[in-house]
């Protein structure tokens, strides 16, 4: 379960990249977070698995709560979240199950457990018969789906992924996209940044939560959206992103 | 172990510092070492010299032996006095010419006085002991005057706390002089593994497993830092002893803790550079 309430971030006094930002997450669920760029995506993530704590409000995930956690706790819930970025972040020096099996080494799994693990999340993702290969000898697909088993491996709760078809072409794309929508069928929830409205559009059942100027403008759980909903909030489209005019509607009455 | 596996790692990047980081180590400790071996040689010669030390007291001639015996029974009794001997006028002509050899003739009509030998207890030899229990015997009526060689024993034990404190001194220097040294040379290999460790981080290692293998590898730095040292000043002792001065080494109680203290500064060079690394991420 993930919990934020009236959350804000600013990295300085004048960056502000989220605000007021409330909302809530179950298990099982599968959410779109969409917007333009500089809207404040990866800034939820980043405070999902508490790489940053708000600057105001509060953030609860499996129980941690953002303003008493230590470093040890953070530790200890981020064996229960798997992460996946745009970048893959693959050791390139190790073959895709060491890469897989340093998350479990890491965390202290019991050495006899680890290979049979790593065998099986490289089946799930379809890499069963790559994994000794280099992560630089692997598609960007095939580099996707290491990293996707690295970040199931642990048997999390909810899976965190940042962009993570950025990088990939259309064939890729889908099939990773797939790989996220089956893991989520089997009870993992994934909560996932993109810029690919295609896609949320396929996904009709989904969540999709979207941000502007760093807050909540669209929520599909919400009844009746908030009526902030596409009203200019700073009257400066974000820096560097689409401006509202040719920022597609994201798909309505989901649910 | 995975960790010592990755501490192995680390010090194969960065072949050049890691020699540099241990051979500050093994400077430092060697530096300290030699100077420890020279206050160890001076605490071994004062030993000999404590034993040796003795307050002589010139007892006046025509005392009465009961007196004499009285007063032994005395000093005997006082707590920094190992054995009191009573030399008699024979004795005392018989040591003097025993003493200077071939010139012994010199004493063949001379008349010397008989003395009470004090001889102080092992480690209770020291200057203000010595003092002390001259001027208590010098309070007998009998006794005409006491001897005792005070200047050069308290030049001794200066030159051994001087040598003691210069080394402590220089290797306390080096040893901070080595930390940093070595906390660079970490840093460097922390640095060429920042990814892997944000990753780690990620995942959900605690700090104490990613600093696990660093603070190995100063551990282990520190140890190989620490030998050297002992071979080089085991070196210097062997060079000294077998031209110059019978010394003595140190024994294995102080080597031991010689290494350790390598590995301190192994081990701290790398905390600090570690610490700060993951407090910034
Ligand atoms: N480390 C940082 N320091 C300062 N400002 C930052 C930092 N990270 C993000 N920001 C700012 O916070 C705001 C939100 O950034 P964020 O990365 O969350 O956006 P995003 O929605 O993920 O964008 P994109 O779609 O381009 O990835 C932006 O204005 C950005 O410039
Ligand atoms: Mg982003």
């Amino acid at each position: 379960m993930i919990r934020l309430h009236d959350v804000a971030k600013e990295y300085t006094r004048t960056r502000v990249a989220l605000s007021h930002v409330t909302c809530q997450i179950k298990r099982g669920e599968f959410v779109f977070l969409i917007g333009p760029s500089g809207s404040g995506k990866t800034t939820i993530l980043r405070l999902l698995y508490m790489e940053e704590k708000p600057t105001h409000g509060d953030v609860w995930v499996n129980g941690v709560h953002s303003a008493s956690a230590k470093r040890k706790e953070i530790s200890q819930l981020r064996r229960k979240l798997g992460i996946v970025f745009q970048d893959f972040r693959l050791l390139e020096d190790r073959t895709a199950e060491q890469n897989v099996a340093f998350a479990l080494e890491v965390t202290g799994a019991s050495a006899a457990t680890i290979p049979q693990r790593v065998t099986r999340v490289l089946t799930q993702v379809g890499l069963a018969s790559k994994a000794t290969q280099m992560p630089r000898q692997l598609s960007g697909g095939e580099q996707q789906r290491v990293a996707i088993a690295r970040a199931l491996v642990n048997d999390p709760y909810f899976l965190l992924a940042d962009e993570p078809t950025g990088n990939l072409d259309e064939r890729a794309t889908r099939g990773v996209f797939q790989l996220l929508r089956d893991i989520n069928a089997s009870g993992t929830s994934v909560i996932m940044a993109t810029h690919d409205l295609e896609m949320v559009r396929r996904a009709d059942d989904a969540r999709t939560i979207e941000l502007n100027h760093g807050r909540v403008v669209f929520d599909s759980d919400e009844t009746p959206p908030p009526e902030t909903r596409y009203t200019p909030l700073l009257g400066q489209p974000a820096i560097g992103g689409p401006s509202e005019g040719n920022w597609p509607a994201p798909p309505r009455g989901k649910r | 172990m995975l960790a010592v596996r990755e501490a192995f790692n680390a010090s194969r990047r960065a072949p050049l510092l890691s020699a540099l980081g241990v051979i500050t180590i093994a400077f430092s400790l060697f530096a300290f070492g030699l100077f420890a071996l020279v206050a160890v040689n001076i605490r071994q010669a004062l030993r000999g010299v404590e034993e040796r030390v003795e307050v002589r007291a010139f007892v006046s001639e025509g005392t009465p032996a009961e007196a004499i015996v009285a007063a032994m029974g005395d000093i005997r009794s006082f707590p920094e006095v190992a054995r009191v001997d009573y030399v008699d006028q024979e004795g005392a002509l018989a040591r003097a010419r025993r003493d200077l050899g071939e010139f012994n003739d010199v004493f063949e009509e001379a008349m010397l006085p008989a003395s009470l030998d004090i001889h102080l207890r092992a480690g209770l030899g020291n200057p203000g002991n010595v003092r002390d229990v001259a001027e208590r015997v010098k309070s007998y009526q009998f006794v005409d005057d006491v001897r005792y060689g005070e200047e050069w024993v308290e030049k001794l034990y200066q030159l051994r706390t001087l040598a003691a404190g210069t080394g402590l001194g220089l290797g306390l220097a080096f040893a901070a002089v080595s930390i940093i040294i070595i906390g660079a040379t970490i840093r460097v290999s922390v640095l060429a593994r920042a990814r892997e460790i944000s990753i780690m981080r990620l995942v959900g290692a605690t700090d104490g497993f990613v600093r696990a293998p660093f603070l190995i590898d100063g551990f282990i730095k520190g140890i190989v830092g620490g030998l050297l040292a002992l071979l080089m000043t085991w070196a210097a002792y062997r060079a000294i002893d077998t031209r110059f001065l019978d010394l003595v080494f140190f024994d294995p109680r102080f080597v031991a803790i010689g290494i350790l203290c390598g590995a301190l500064i192994g081990v701290l060079g790398s905390a600090t550079s570690v610490w700060s690394h993951l407090r910034r991420i």
